[in-house]
């Protein structure tokens, strides 16, 4: 399908495939069994300005949009989901900066995050705050000097890796939700540690980790906007970004497509080669249609949110429940289809397998999601009733 | 320092057909491809750039389509480009393609040090370079693996020999030809690409490098490629039988009618 895509949206989108191709693929199964962080190919994306697409011209980026930041993301987990993520959450990490940061805070940070530099994380979650992110404990006491804060924060992706962290604390504990605010911290400030970094099932070159901040005094000039709004600045943020977990799931998925659709081509049983077979075709056709049709909504949300739409919640959850939803159906039928091989860990389709799941759980379950759609459906029928 | 690095737009492909008829490259449906050997010149022109300053300027001779590997070496970090097409400059051999980029280099300002790599994988004769450098009067050193030390009219470098590697000092300017070895080619960067754009790109012919139609081209090549073909393979055994004093007298008999003894 041709989404018309602009020439810089074009030239984005095969830069990215060749980085891909050329840098990713070889190495991607080796990044997978060691689970080590994939810091060449940071380093390749950097120089190649990947992390200048999403910033904006005035701090040295080269201003796109979510879809711009899609197209990247699409192509790099169409072979690897974990460099995908691993690049996709740089983006999270500064996304709340860019919106309502200073002039003063944008010009100290953006320029080292563009370049590539410095690596960018996002962090809201704790023990007691997945779906009920609200519930966040870590505070950010306001002192002479700054704010202190102290709690821990869990499964941070890019956690220990990044230079600059986004901490959702709690400025007002008395307030909960609505006494959260968000603040940056730079890694190596005295008082912010790394606790564990998890093992997982997939996306295992992406680096997730604990937070543990003890007496960390952060300037005061690191809050972003104003205190009391983190939590409302935390859900516009992903109602923001998951357009682009839409996009890892859409590149996940052709890469799984993909991957079925050559091994169908080669294998051969009762004397022909399997993708002649009905049955296999279409599996095959199910799960192209899947795939394009994730891409159409992931486009359309990340183009409505690029329109500076005020409200984009339910659109961008289509997109991602719908997307990722079908990225685990079609990698799970990639590994059906290329059967006792596609177990295999010499096949990439079970790496394909392992690293669909997170993409329904993270930036939302997509239960948490569905509930979100559903009370925008009852406030629109109240409205007009 | 001033860098020329000398480049040639090549086939994609290592499985180059002919036409049968008229003994030509097929060159439908591939895609042309900046010499891979001419990828480490760009790139060790660039970063010797990025390490010390000065410019980075590419040439290379073709039709007017060779002017997208320019834009891609532009996109690689080259400062300027300029294509060389002239009618007159079709059917060149080496000797007459050396001499046409002698006369551009000639034609930029000042030039320290010209970058070629090897070989093409088209032609494959990796004579070009050393042509080059014999018109331009000046040093050359092949198979290059290393720059160690470059500074203002002094170049030290490591050449590959077949068991290992030979230093060598030369005065600038220079050629070099460099061996993949030497680095490891980048990707282009995404402001590289739309820097490549817009570039400007010059087209020199015979009369911007006033050089004589005579001396360009098949006219002034020293050899003309006459036919292209696959070589046939013949296989002829013969088994020589008897005694084996009659098969040696045969053999030698055989040898001496065919010349060989």
């Amino acid at each position: 399908m041709d989404y018309f895509l602009d020439e810089q949206q074009k030239t984005i989108k095969d830069l990215a495939r060749r980085i891909a191709e050329e840098r990713i693929l070889p190495v991607r199964a080796e990044l997978d069994e060691k689970e080590e962080f994939p810091w060449d190919i940071v380093k390749d994306l950097a120089d190649a300005d990947m992390f200048r697409v999403f910033v904006p011209e005035e701090y040295e980026g080269l201003g796109g949009g979510c879809l711009e930041l899609c197209l990247v993301v699409e192509e790099l987990s169409r072979v690897c989901s974990g460099v995908a993520v691993t690049y996709a959450a740089s983006a999270l990490g500064c996304m709340t900066l860019m919106e309502y940061g200073t002039d003063e805070q944008k010009r100290k940070f953006l320029p080292d995050i563009a370049s590539g530099k410095k690596l960018t994380a996002f962090a809201i979650t704790e023990p007691t705050a997945g779906s009920d992110a609200g519930n966040i404990k870590t505070t950010a006491e306001k002192v002479e000097g700054g704010y202190l804060l102290n709690g821990t924060k869990q499964f941070i992706t890019n956690g220990g890796e990044a230079e600059i962290y986004t901490v959702i604390a709690l400025t007002d504990k008395t307030r909960g939700a609505r006494g959260a605010s968000a603040i940056i911290v730079e890694k190596d400030t005295p008082g912010f540690t790394f606790g564990k970094k998890e093992k997982k099932l997939g996306i295992r070159t992406s680096a997730t980790r604990e937070l543990v901040f003890k007496n960390c005094l952060v300037p005061e000039g690191n809050l972003l906007g104003k205190p009391g709004l983190g939590f409302i600045q935390a859900m516009r943020l992903f109602d923001r970004s998951r357009p682009g977990i839409g996009s890892q799931a859409v590149g996940l998925a052709q890469g799984a497509l993909e991957a079925a659709t050559d091994y169908a081509r080669e294998r051969v049983q009762f004397d022909q080669p399997i993708i002649s077979m009905p049955v296999v075709q279409h599996m095959l056709a199910d799960m192209a249609i899947q795939v394009e049709a994730a891409r159409a909504l992931v486009y359309a949300a990340a183009k409505y949110v690029d329109s500076g739409a005020r409200n984009v919640t339910e659109e961008s959850a289509m997109a991602k429940v719908f997307a990722s939803d079908a990225a685990m159906k079609v990698t799970m039928d990639a590994v059906q289809i290329c059967g006792g091989s596609g177990y295999m860990r010499d096949y990439p389709v079970e790496k394909m397998m392992r690293d669909a799941k997170i993409l329904q759980i993270y930036e939302g379950t997509n239960q948490i999601l569905r509930n979100a759609i559903a009370v925008n459906l009852r406030k629109r029928k109240a409205r007009t009733a | 320092m001033n860098i020329v690095v000398c480049l040639k737009q090549v086939p994609g492909t290592t499985e180059v057909k002919i036409d049968p008829q008229t003994n030509t490259l097929i060159r439908q449906g591939i895609e042309n491809i900046i010499n891979p050997f001419d990828a480490y010149a760009i790139e060790e022109g660039v970063r010797l750039k990025e390490k010390d300053g000065g410019r980075v300027a590419v040439i290379t001779m073709g039709p007017s389509q060779a002017e997208a590997a320019l834009r891609e070496a532009v996109s690689l970090g080259a400062d300027e480009a300029i294509l060389l097409s002239d009618r007159a400059f079709a059917g060149a051999d080496t000797r007459a393609t050396a001499y046409t980029l002698s006369r551009a280099v000639a034609k930029l300002e000042k030039c320290d040090l010209i970058i070629c790599g090897r070989q093409t994988i088209d032609g494959d004769t990796g004579q070009v370079g050393p042509e080059l450098a014999e018109m331009l009067d000046i040093p050359f050193v092949a198979y290059v693996s290393q720059i160690e030390e470059i500074r203002d009219g002094y170049l030290r470098l490591r050449r590959m020999v077949e068991e290992g590697h030979e230093v060598i000092e030369t005065t600038l300017p220079a050629v070099i030809t460099v061996a993949k070895e030497i680095n490891v080619p980048r990707l282009p960067s995404l402001r590289g690409i739309m820097k490549s754009k817009s570039a400007v790109i010059p087209t020199w012919g015979i009369q911007e490098l006033g050089v004589d139609e005579s001396s360009v081209g098949l006219s002034g090549s020293s050899t003309q490629v006459i036919k292209v073909f696959f070589p046939q393979r013949v296989h002829q055994a013969e088994m020589l039988e008897g005694p084996l004093e009659k098969q040696v007298d045969t053999l030698i008999d055989r040898l001496k009618s065919a010349g060989l003894c």
